[in-house]
């Protein structure tokens, strides 16, 4: 019984899969096993339930046809067949275009690319982590084939960048244009292939309380972009391997759980317990906000307390039960914090004691409730323990300079 | 998850020794805020000057390095400074049971402090390590050569991974990973192959001039004066500074860390930026624009 209650709130890490998806999905383990893409009934009663989860993540994406969905793996896989299937199509004199905030998943794509010879534009955002659009257009007017790859929402700070008008500056200057919208799908209302001329879009079924292990790369009609995965002729030739169907039917009810979200409210209702966390939290002395309050999704709370560091934070969060992420650099593998705090030029007394709360519509006000009781004393605990942040730094220049 | 031990658990959780002492007998204090990490030692001696009386540290940084500051403040408190002086971050990390190899640094910041306290008392220093005679390898973290030999020799070392994990050198941008193997090849006994090469990475830096360098070449040419004549210095006060464009003598620069805003960057880009490049690359038109 010594085990807290727990209270996830690193809802852009992962999400709980919804009972819904988890029961959809079951019939597909235990007896519609088929082959979906087998020439008997067996197996072609599982392709129509494929293709129907294909129309439930075009109906969310509005697609105009279901056949513009490609089933992927994750996330990662969707932003690598991206890129690397663009540039191969494009050929060698194009040029990639992307922010300096993108998840790993396209900055190491990109960065390979400018290995081998790309010219790769790493476009900076403002210190509220909003897009330099200035830097954007420059880099548009690069002379060339052109890939374009933005993220709709920051993974770590929730910040919207302005894809609609993104897309159609790209289209204007002739660019092919991905987004990566792993955070926002689900999340963001404007999300819709038929008003917004993006091209292709990425995006992952754990996110959105589908399993992990499902994602899907949107490709609109007549986009060059080469297959990423050979070897078989699924997914209309353009990606490879048998289909995941139990998966794929997950990630189907997922997107229709997701729809209804989008209409139903719940969202302003993430909100709102998102903003009373973000108040409560305020009170703690020299609580800053990273990133854009308004242009953010609704879901994220990206919080630094100053002279203290993430993982100690999140040691004691994790005693009370409270799941939460930091990019402080001892929390992100490397030794350096985060590269969309630092992109943004937040001030480095703020660098390693930044925390990420993120929601879902499984988020109560109970779980809010334990972050607030429980997090200001996890900053006075630290604060008592740290040498700066007391008025007087001698050792520290930052405060005198 | 890092997977702590216990013993880590339990200090992190009841630091010993927090806090402060009035009228220390010697302070040392490694690390800073812009590192993610940094620990400041203090004690005091008994009566007779020869045993630590008592000891109480302030750790700004993740769970093992407020584990391994309460560990150590524990571990020497009763110690003759001989003793103390021989306490090494390989102790600190035996007596936490174990720290993650990527967190041994943690320990190797609580056996630096400790140095520099008693350095401190025995010569009244606030500084532990000299800059000159003891070359900056790593300017991301201010990592010098001697605190890698160190490490190394305590710890028998042998790949630049574990130098970075114990001293973090090498652990943001990498660039002077170069210089960490060929540290690591001295002290292993490769010492003759990869002197010509340290060498030949310390030639000047432009016997052409400047103004008729290629774009390419101007970039790179600045770049190494900045990274060896201007980030040590801003980095000891938690800046940096991003070389952005060259453009003919124009020069653009970011500053970065808590030089951007800072109310001396100006002075810091005339005398020192400015002044450095000058020099270096044998041009007096240069100019440095900050943006």
């Amino acid at each position: 019984m010594d085990e807290p209650a727990l209270h996830y709130l690193d809802n852009n890490a992962t999400t709980m899969p919804a009972p819904e998806v988890v029961e959809a999905m079951m019939p597909f383990f235990t007896e519609r096993w088929g082959n979906a893409s087998s020439m008997y009934e067996f197996g072609g009663r599982v392709h129509r339930d494929m293709e129907a989860a294909r129309a439930k993540v075009a109906a969310l994406l509005g697609a105009g046809d279901p056949s513009e969905v490609v089933f992927t793996s994750c996330g990662s896989e969707s932003d690598n067949h991206a890129i690397f299937g663009t540039v191969q199509a494009l050929g060698p004199e194009t040029t990639v275009i992307t922010s300096k905030v993108e998840h790993p998943a396209v900055l190491q794509p990109c960065r390979a690319l400018e290995e081998r010879g790309h010219r790769v534009v790493f476009v900076g955002v403002h210190r509220d982590g909003t897009l330099d659009m200035d830097a954007y257009r420059g880099a548009l007017s690069i002379p060339g084939p052109k890939l374009v790859t933005l993220m709709w929402a920051n993974n770590e700070t929730g910040v919207l960048f302005p894809i609609r008008e993104c897309a159609e500056l790209a289209k204007a200057a002739g660019a092919v244009f991905h987004t990566d919208a792993t955070q926002a799908v689900g999340k963001v209302a404007e999300i819709d292939a038929s008003a917004v001329p993006f091209d292709m879009l990425s995006f992952s079924g754990h996110k959105i309380h589908a399993p992990k292990g499902i994602g899907a790369l949107y490709i609109r009609r007549g986009t060059p972009v080469r297959p990423f995965l050979l070897g078989g002729h699924q997914e209309k030739s353009r990606r490879a391997g048998t289909e995941n169907v139990p998966y794929i039917v997950g990630l189907g009810k997922a997107c229709e759980l997701a729809a209804a979200e989008l209409r139903d409210g719940t969202l302003g209702r993430v909100a709102a317990l998102r903003d009373r966390l973000q108040e409560g939290l305020l009170a703690i002395p020299e609580t800053v906000v990273n990133g854009n309050r308004e242009m953010r999704l609704p879901n994220t709370l990206n919080v630094s307390f100053p002279y203290i560091e993430g993982e100690a934070m999140l040691f004691h969060l994790g005693d009370a039960g409270i799941c939460a992420s930091s990019g402080s650099a001892c929390t992100s593998g490397s030794l350096e914090p985060s590269h969309v705090l630092r992109a943004m030029d937040a001030p480095f007394t703020a660098l390693h004691g930044s925390l990420r709360f993120s929601l879902s519509r499984y988020t109560t006000d109970e779980d809010v409730d334990a972050v607030l009781e429980t997090m200001p004393g996890i900053v006075r605990t630290l604060r008592e323990l740290s040498p700066f942040g007391r008025g007087e730094e001698p050792d520290d220049p930052g405060a005198a300079r | 998850m890092w997977d702590y031990s216990e013993k880590v658990l339990d200090h992190f959780h009841h630091p010993r020794n927090v806090g402060t002492i009035e009228n220390p007998d010697g302070v040392g204090q490694v690390g800073a805020l812009a590192c993610g990490d940094a620990l400041k030692l203090a004690f005091k001696l008994d009566e007779k000057k020869e045993r630590i009386a008592d000891v109480k540290f302030q750790t700004f940084g993740c769970a093992s390095a407020i584990a391994s500051s309460s560990a150590l403040t524990e571990m020497i408190k009763g110690m003759t400074l001989d003793e103390a002086s021989k306490v090494t971050n390989a102790d600190i990390a035996k007596y936490l049971d174990g720290l993650p190899e990527q967190k041994m640094h943690c320990s190797v910041m609580g056996m630096e402090a400790l140095e520099a306290a008693i350095a401190n008392y025995r010569t009244g220093d606030t500084t532990v390590r000299e800059l000159k005679d003891d070359p900056l390898v790593c300017t991301c973290f201010n990592v010098h050569e001697s605190e890698i030999v160190e490490a190394v020799r305590i710890n028998h070392l042998t790949t630049v991974e574990q130098v970075t994990n114990y001293t973090k050198a090498g652990g943001a941008c990498g660039k002077c990973k170069g210089a960490i193997q060929a540290i690591l090849d001295r002290e292993l006994g490769n010492r003759a192959e990869n002197g010509a090469a340290r060498n030949a990475a310390a030639a000047p830096a432009a016997p052409v001039p400047f103004a008729e360098l290629s774009p390419a070449k101007k970039v790179m040419a600045v770049e190494k004066v900045l990274e060896a004549e201007v980030r040590p210095s801003l980095r000891l006060d938690g800046g940096d500074i991003e070389l952005v464009d060259v453009q003919g003598a124009r020069i653009q620069v970011r500053f970065l860390g808590h030089c951007a805003g800072c109310m001396a960057a100006n002075l810091t880009k005339n005398g020192l930026v400015e002044k450095k490049l000058r020099e270096a690359l044998g041009d007096d038109a240069l100019e440095v624009e900050a943006i």
